[in-house]
């Protein structure tokens, strides 16, 4: 099964869109809960990541019968150190976004608590790829 | 401890899920920082100072269904409408996040940590 989502700068009131939908449609194909949770909560933190940092961009997810793939790639400015922002606490979040209650440099060290594969590919400006995969067994 | 046993302590006011406050709940957690809330394995009642739409959708996409906001913060209609499809609780408290967190501990609810 293949959903598409589109992320736009800045609208932080549909932050959360995607990975709500997800979480329904898990939940319909009777995904362990405590799996679904994992799922969403990394893709929530993803979409926050798109629309706090960048300019726009996509979530693309594809559900198997034994795993969930999903994709978030943005437009934007990208991220020159990878590993820095990986460090839990690093952030480069405006004064915006924390007011949100994200922006504490989490978000990133969530999703890779939470998923089973992650990578995160980037070019300074032009966007950056986020790809996760959680399996559900 | 009921909700309604919450709601009496906070002086509280209900601004959704009245007809819940029988639900009996025993752990809360209390944080602005939505990440925080994320990482949380267990589904705790959460007090909170942030009051708007990623509060609701953080509650969602963590399990949690009951809030209870501090300093007299009010959930939107937005808010009320996305924890409605959700069968939250929404409680106001009128006081701070330490006077908030305190009177529930008077009350015996328990942290998670």
């Amino acid at each position: 099964m293949h959903q598409e989502y589109t992320v736009i700068e800045g609208d932080f009131v549909n932050a959360g869109k995607a990975s709500s939908s997800v979480k329904k449609t898990l939940k319909q194909l009777n995904v362990n809960p405590q799996v679904v949770k994992r799922v969403v909560v990394a893709l929530y933190e993803a979409e926050v990541n798109a629309i706090a940092h960048a300019y726009g961009g996509k979530v693309l997810v594809d559900i198997d019968a034994d795993k969930i793939k999903m994709v978030v790639a943005d437009k934007g400015p990208g991220i020159p150190d990878i590993a820095l922002a990986m460090q839990e606490g690093y952030s480069t979040a405006r004064p915006e976004v924390r007011d949100m209650g994200f922006g504490a440099g989490m978000g990133l060290p969530n999703m890779q608590k939470n998923v089973d594969k992650l990578n995160v590919t980037s070019e300074v400006g032009v966007g950056t790829t986020v790809e996760m995969e959680v399996n559900f067994g | 401890m009921t909700l309604q046993s919450i709601v009496d302590k906070l002086g509280a006011t209900v601004a959704l899920g009245a007809e819940r406050l029988d639900t009996e709940v025993e752990h809360a957690f209390a944080s602005d920082l939505m990440s925080d809330v994320l990482t949380l394995k267990d589904t705790p009642v959460l007090v909170t100072g942030l009051c708007n739409v990623q509060t609701i959708r953080t509650c969602d996409m963590a399990n949690l269904d009951v809030v209870v906001f501090v300093r007299n913060k009010r959930p939107t209609e937005d808010m009320i409408e996305l924890a409605e499809d959700n069968d939250m609780v929404l409680i106001c408290s009128q006081y701070s996040m330490f006077k908030t967190c305190g009177l529930l501990w008077e009350l015996g609810m328990k942290p998670l940590y």
